[in-house]
């Protein structure tokens, strides 16, 4: 595979809070245009990497680079439209579908017109029925569409997903992965997904890093979770299997 | 009223303290030192008033509205605590009220530039705020507390600061101010204000005790309209970094 440029990178990043080190030292880069699948216990530091690429979290020391360019040369606003993220458990805010989607543009004073709604409800595969809806009142797989719709509208370069089908059905889910994999191959979004589902790294993505304790232990073609011989990336994997 | 009538008053005191301890709730000492508190504060209060009313000098006014509004700072901001720099936030606040309401009622003229005037208007105007602040400050770090990942939803979506607390700050103003807005819907129906009733009871004009209820009912909307907009404004910066992030760590 020819490894295309980076997207995001680190150099020597860590991250303390109440001097409790939630990661330490990471080095190491995400590819352009890319699925990159983050693995690795509860604890492991994936969610606060996700966030700092986003800059809602800053690290204690060491950089990030989006596009080569330090993350703190880059405004908050830009860079959070730039990198888009899903957060965990697809926060709502009280209001309709159509209100939801609409919320980014809403932030910058711009207005989104029902037609372009409606797009981007068709992307992420729900009903223009629902667009008027409490966005509350609609089940987990929705939400979590929403979710993502509502991202897209700021037409990101770059995509982090925070578990985003850990709480869903199988079918919701695999609905979910096949959007992904579907906004990756068509818009060429840089994606990089956190999933506790090894199957799931594995098939969607390019690259994985497995984390733990807040150390990179190995990152590489999505296969190394198959083959590594890291003795603690092994055991991670079979615990997880087990289950 | 003669101490020995004064003295016959405490047989309210004594109705509750007999309630309590025949249904066991446990609050006689604190009916005792409640007690106990209310007289030596008021009485000492009333010496004091009597010196800077005999005294005439605005030194003296100045020293006890500055002492009102230390007391009041300091008892606000244990709501607060968590809130970067909140003692100082609710100084200003006060301070900006007490400028704004007797710079009107002083400006125009409305009521005269006498200790008898100002120091009771003050105390009313900044007791009302010290309640309002608290009940402001309940209300927003709850809300905070409570919409956590809302915050930071709009934050990682391109938001503001500002945009991001929006909501959260303006149901604790609104909520904070209800009570004022609404106590003053039925006030003269329900019950007759404290104030009102005490001057009627000294034998003044009822119309005229109206008029001065009606002066301090109008000024209080403007308090309860200031107080939670000036503290709000002037806390919810802290919440938030440079890097427009949501301090997490202040734990609202």
């Amino acid at each position: 595979m020819n490894h295309p440029t980076s997207a995001i990178s680190f150099e020597n990043l860590s991250f303390k809070s109440d001097k409790l080190s939630i990661l330490n030292k990471i080095n190491g880069l995400f590819y352009k245009e890319k699925i990159t699948t983050l693995v690795g216990p509860s604890g492991a530091g994936k969610s606060t990497l996700l966030k700092m690429c986003n800059g809602l979290l800053s690290p204690t020391s060491g950089e990030i680079f989006i596009d080569n360019q330090p993350i703190d040369l880059i405004e908050p606003t830009i860079l959070r439209k730039k990198v888009g993220i899903v957060l965990q458990n697809a926060p709502i805010l009280q209001g309709t579908v159509f209100e939801n989607i609409a919320l980014p543009l809403t932030l910058q004073q711009k207005k989104l017109t029902e037609k372009q709604a409606i797009f981007y409800l068709e992307v992420v595969g729900l009903d223009q029925s629902l667009l008027y809806r409490e966005a509350e009142a609609l089940s987990g797989g929705q939400k979590q569409k929403i979710s993502i719709a509502r991202s897209l509208v700021n037409k990101p370069e770059i995509l982090l997903l925070d578990e985003i089908t850990s709480a869903l059905d199988p079918t919701s889910a695999n609905e979910i992965e096949q959007l992904i994999l579907r906004i990756n191959h068509e818009s060429s979004v840089t994606i990089i997904w956190i999933t506790h589902n090894i199957e799931q790294a594995k098939r969607i993505g390019d690259y994985t890093w497995i984390m733990m304790k807040g150390q990179l232990l190995e990152s590489g073609e999505s296969h190394i979770l198959s083959t590594s011989k890291n003795i603690d990336v092994q055991q991670f994997v079979k615990g997880i299997q087990k289950r | 009223m003669t101490y020995t009538t004064l003295s016959l008053t405490l047989i309210f005191v004594l109705i509750p303290l007999i309630l309590s301890k025949t249904l066991k709730l446990g609050l006689e000492k604190d009916t005792i030192i409640a007690t106990v508190r209310s007289i030596i504060q008021l009485l000492a209060v009333g010496y004091v008033l009597k010196f800077v009313f005999d005294a005439k000098s605005f030194s003296y006014i100045f020293l006890m509205i500055a002492l009102m509004i230390l007391t009041a700072t300091l008892n606000a901001r244990k709501k607060g605590k968590t809130i970067k720099g909140i003692t100082w936030k609710i100084a200003i606040t006060l301070i900006i009220i007490e400028a704004v309401t007797q710079g009107i009622l002083l400006g125009f003229g409305i009521v005269p530039p006498t200790p008898q005037y100002i120091i009771p208007i003050s105390g009313m105007l900044i007791g009302n705020s010290m309640v309002l602040s608290i009940l402001f400050l309940n209300r927003f770090t709850s809300e905070i507390e409570s919409s956590r990942d809302q915050i930071e939803l709009i934050l990682s979506l391109g938001g503001t600061p500002k945009q991001a607390i929006h909501r959260q700050l303006t149901n604790a103003i609104r909520a904070s101010m209800i009570p004022t807005i609404e106590s003053q819907k039925t006030i003269g129906l329900v019950q007759l204000p404290g104030m009102m009733s005490g001057q009627i009871i000294g034998g003044a004009d009822p119309i005229q005790a109206v008029q001065f209820q009606l002066l301090i009912i109008f000024a209080l909307l403007t308090t309860a309209g200031l107080s939670s907009i000036l503290i709000g404004f002037l806390s919810y910066p802290t919440l938030f970094n440079e890097r427009m992030q949501f301090l997490r760590k202040i734990t609202l």
